[in-house]
């Protein structure tokens, strides 16, 4: 894809509103017409070379030219589509008039986040799956783009400064546990304190922010945003003790009993790295993505002038795996100057769970992608660091459970990759902590904590969600779920 | 940016500073209590952390950073512990940029963060007689295990090694707690000319053969140990001193070969069956970043003293 200069762009949306708007009222017919906005961005080879963000947010222009290609349908299916089921033929008709404080009022309705997930739900297989123009046009790429709509509004309050503190209403007297930072815990916090509750947020990390922070890379989701979404919080009286880790600073039962707390949200996230279990995979040079990102994200491994934090300099990377965390990886790589960053993924394109932005970002950055490929082995030197990796080649066969067609390793197919770093991001599952501590927990046999609709678990007083209840999910489920919780605590706590 | 302010600072005003500024961060920050130097390289730092001193075990850690933005996280052992004043002990060796950042504060001043206890405590039970080995630095995370082995109602015999005398650290302490105590040194300057395995063997033959032996020490130390007392079926544990990141078993980062499986140091150990363990990958994965640490921390002589330490 060439790349398209922001004020090239901007000065096109400024045609098109000019002409849109000298037309008068438009039919369905001259909606789906108007071209889809292209997201400006940072020109692949220059952000190659820079944490800075990829994607730089539409102009109010664009924002409003993209607001137009909205049919309103009556049955709206996009809501529904939305895991939160956002009003979003409403907010999307605000921006449209220009009124973009009304767009993000409708947004702030059922979204605390929406800074966030603007720019990092996969929005192609959520609202804008089912969108209606997508239909029409034969493309769900061509879809209204209702994440970047979102996002835009969002910064654009942000950048007004004043965004509102919401009401909170006058003091319980109870007080709410809130474990972990993460999307899921935000959202707790901020709901059950607008209850007029005390809430305390317990954080293991030094920072708050969870995923949002040690995870996904600044180029995607700016700290800064999650910095303010936290400052909201204590603005509104959430009191944030980090380096606390429940379980082992204190158990949930002393928090209960010993500091009185009435109620404790669990919402720990899925922070176990799973590894391969093959050979070589503890030589030098092999990191779990989670590991590798928290370095670089959290720890700041990447500013080497500054940071005491070291990260491994790389040559060639191999990543393992094809979803975000892959992909977040393999971009990371990159920028932290490997000349050569191999993607390899044991399905096929269409089957990977990254989002298609991201997938697409990552190319034109030049990550090579090595489909229906899986490793078999790490070869190291004498020095036990990484030499090369020896994969086979798949091809696909009969669908399984999950209904995508089961990759089949091809005999005899083995070859070697050259390279001196692997990157494993072939997933998470639930860190045991709160479980081996919390006696009377109950948990799935995947270690998932076990919850009834409303996001209680077999404990009195004790809810979850989020990952920790999921599986590794996304960044909306998860704030969704924090949604059901809290206000089930509130219920819980008001009798 | 960090913004240093004392436990006592009343949260109301906190908040209302927060609010004016988006950007300043509320830390709860650990005071250094008490700061002495035990020998050239070696200091114990008395720290206000109640909560930990409350729920902390022998054989537990925690994570600390000097600086909050651009800080490493590094785990140290909590070498002891005051309930009633609410302090936890540190001691630790300077040997890269973090640790001198550490020894550079002072009495008064605050430890940007601090986390834990983390790991898995001790098993401590009545085994009967049980030989504590500690080799340079390694003696201060034995400490409290000693104790609680004693408090269990063992035996207790240590064996200590150093490179000489000047780096011989908690030997009062040491003698106040065990039955026994076998100075060992490179240089003969104190105790006897020997590596610590030689009086391990010879208690592994006497006739008094433990029934339990705890390494703790520079890898290389602890990987004889484990080889001095196999033949002689002993179990032997040993406390690994690998990289961490954020010690929640979150990154992998500190992941041993174990019996030919993967364990997580931080959650599943620190301490693991002493026989079972790879040590020859430990060790290289403990070099991982050295090419990159000889740069941030200029005076490599301390680092050169660890490593010659690991022989005692
Ligand atoms: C690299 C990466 C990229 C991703 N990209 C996307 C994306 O593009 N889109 C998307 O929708 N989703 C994405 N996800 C998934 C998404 O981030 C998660 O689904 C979401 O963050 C889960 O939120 P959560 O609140 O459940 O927990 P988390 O965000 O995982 O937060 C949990 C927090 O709890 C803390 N914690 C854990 N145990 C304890 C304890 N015992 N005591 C105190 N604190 C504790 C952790 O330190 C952490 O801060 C990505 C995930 C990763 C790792
Ligand atoms: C569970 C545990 C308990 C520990 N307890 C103590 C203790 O009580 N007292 C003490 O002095 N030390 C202890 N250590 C070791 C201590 O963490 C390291 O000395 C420290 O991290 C070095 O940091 P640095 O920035 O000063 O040095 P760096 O410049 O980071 O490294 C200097 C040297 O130390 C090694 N090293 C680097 N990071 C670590 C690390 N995280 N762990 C171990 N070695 C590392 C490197 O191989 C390098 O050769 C413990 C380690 C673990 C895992
Ligand atoms: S929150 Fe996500 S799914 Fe919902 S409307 Fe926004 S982008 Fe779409
Ligand atoms: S489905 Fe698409 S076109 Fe219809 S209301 Fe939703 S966003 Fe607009
Ligand atoms: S230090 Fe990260 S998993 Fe152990």
């Amino acid at each position: 894809m060439s790349h398209t200069p922001l004020v090239q762009l901007e000065a096109a949306a400024k045609a098109q509103l000019e002409q849109i708007l000298a037309k008068g009222p438009l039919k369905p017919k001259d909606r789906t017409a108007i071209p889809q906005q292209e997201m400006p961005s940072q020109d692949a080879l220059d952000r190659r070379g820079n944490m800075h963000q990829v994607a730089l947010g539409y102009t109010p222009e664009q924002a409003r030219v993209e607001a137009m290609r909205c049919l309103q349908c009556k049955n709206a299916p996009c809501i529904a589509g939305c895991p939160v089921n956002i009003d979003i033929p409403r907010f999307i008709a605000r921006i449209a008039e220009g009124d973009y404080r009304g767009g993000i009022d409708v947004i702030k309705e059922t979204s605390v986040l929406p800074a966030v997930c603007g720019r990092v739900c996969p929005q192609e297989t959520q609202c804008q799956a089912v969108c209606t123009v997508g239909k029409v046009l034969k493309d769900v790429d061509l879809s209204v783009s209702i994440g970047r709509l979102e996002r835009f509004v969002a910064d654009w309050e942000r950048e007004q400064g004043a965004s509102e503190l919401p009401e909170i209403l006058a003091s319980t007297g109870k007080k709410v546990a809130v474990i972990g930072s993460g999307p899921a815990s935000i959202t707790v916090a901020a709901d059950v304190r607008r209850a007029g509750h005390e809430v305390t947020v317990f954080e293991a990390f030094h920072k708050p922010g969870g995923v949002l922070l040690y995870g996904i890379p600044e180029f995607r989701l700016p700290k800064q945003i999650v910095q303010q979404e936290i400052d909201t919080l204590r603005a509104m009286g959430v009191e944030i003790r980090t380096n606390f880790v429940v379980g082992r600073t204190r158990k949930i039962h002393d928090l209960m009993q010993k500091d009185g707390y009435d109620a404790v949200f669990i919402g720990t996230g899925a922070g176990l790295p799973r590894f391969m279990n093959m050979e070589g995979e503890n030589l030098v040079g092999v990191f779990s993505a989670n590991e590798y990102l928290t370095r670089s994200n959290l720890m700041r491994a990447y500013d080497l002038d500054r940071a005491d934090t070291p990260i491994y300099s790389s040559r060639k990377v191999a990543v393992l795996g094809g979803g975000n965390v892959a992909m977040d990886a393999a971009r990371t790589a990159l920028r932290l100057g490997a000349e050569e960053v191999h993607l390899v993924y044991r399905r096929s394109r269409t089957e990977m769970p990254a989002r298609v932005e991201e997938v697409q970002h990552a190319e034109e950055e030049g990550v090579m992608f090595h489909f229906l490929t899986n490793p078999v082995q790490i070869l190291g030197d004498e020095d036990a660091r990484v030499a090369s990796m020896e994969c086979l080649r798949y091809e696909l066969g009969e669908p399984d459970a999950s209904g995508r067609r089961r990759p089949i390793p091809i005999e005899g197919s083995n070859f070697k990759m050259d390279v001196d770093t692997v990157i494993v991001a072939i997933g998470n599952n639930s860190n045991p902590l709160i479980g081996q501590t919390t006696p009377g927990l109950e948990l799935n046999k995947r270690g998932n904590i076990v919850v009834d609709e409303s996001g209680k678990t077999s404990l009195e007083g004790v809810y979850a969600g989020g990952d920790i209840v999921l599986g590794a999910a996304t960044v909306i489920l998860a704030m969704g779920e924090g949604r059901k919780a809290a206000a089930a605590m509130n219920e819980y706590l008001s009798r | 940016m960090a913004y240093v302010l004392p436990r006592s600072y009343p949260l109301r005003e906190i908040t209302a500073l927060i609010r004016h500024s988006g950007f300043f961060f509320f830390v709860l920050m650990n005071k250094i209590v008490r700061k002495r130097q035990l020998s050239d390289a070696v200091f114990r730092m008395e720290i206000e952390a109640p909560l930990i001193a409350e729920e902390r075990k022998p054989g537990q850690f925690i994570i600390l950073q000097v600086e909050h933005d651009f800080g490493e996280r590094i785990p140290l052992t909590i070498a002891d512990a005051d309930l009633q004043a609410g302090t936890i002990s540190l001691i630790f060796q300077t040997v890269g940029a973090t640790t001198k950042k550490l020894a550079a504060l002072n009495e008064g001043d605050f430890i940007a963060d601090l986390v834990g206890p983390l790991g898995l405590p001790t098993h401590l039970e009545k085994v009967g007689t049980v030989v504590c080995v500690g080799g340079g630095i390694g003696v201060a995370p034995l400490h409290p295990i000693v104790q609680g082995l004693k408090e269990a109602g063992n035996k207790v015999i240590v064996i200590m090694g150093a490179r000489n005398k000047d780096l011989v650290i908690l030997e009062d302490e040491m003698r106040a707690l065990a039955d026994e105590i076998i100075l060992c040194s490179d240089d003969g300057s104190v105790g006897r000319k020997a590596l610590v395995t030689e009086p391990l063997k010879e208690l592994c033959e006497s006739a008094e053969k433990p029934d339990l032996v705890v390494a703790v020490g520079p890898p290389i130390m602890m990987k004889f140990c484990a080889l001095t007392t196999k033949p002689y079926e002993v179990h032997t544990i040993v406390s690994l001193n690998t990289i961490m990141v954020d010690g929640t078993g979150m990154c992998g980062g500190c992941r041993v070969t174990v019996g030919g499986e993967t364990k997580f140091v931080c959650v599943d150990g620190p301490e693991f069956d002493g026989h079972l363990v790879d040590f020859d990958n430990m060790m290289k994965r403990l070099a991982s970043y050295k090419d990159i640490e000889h740069k941030a921390s200029h005076t490599c002589k301390t680092e050169e003293l660890l490593k010659r330490g690991g022989k005692s």
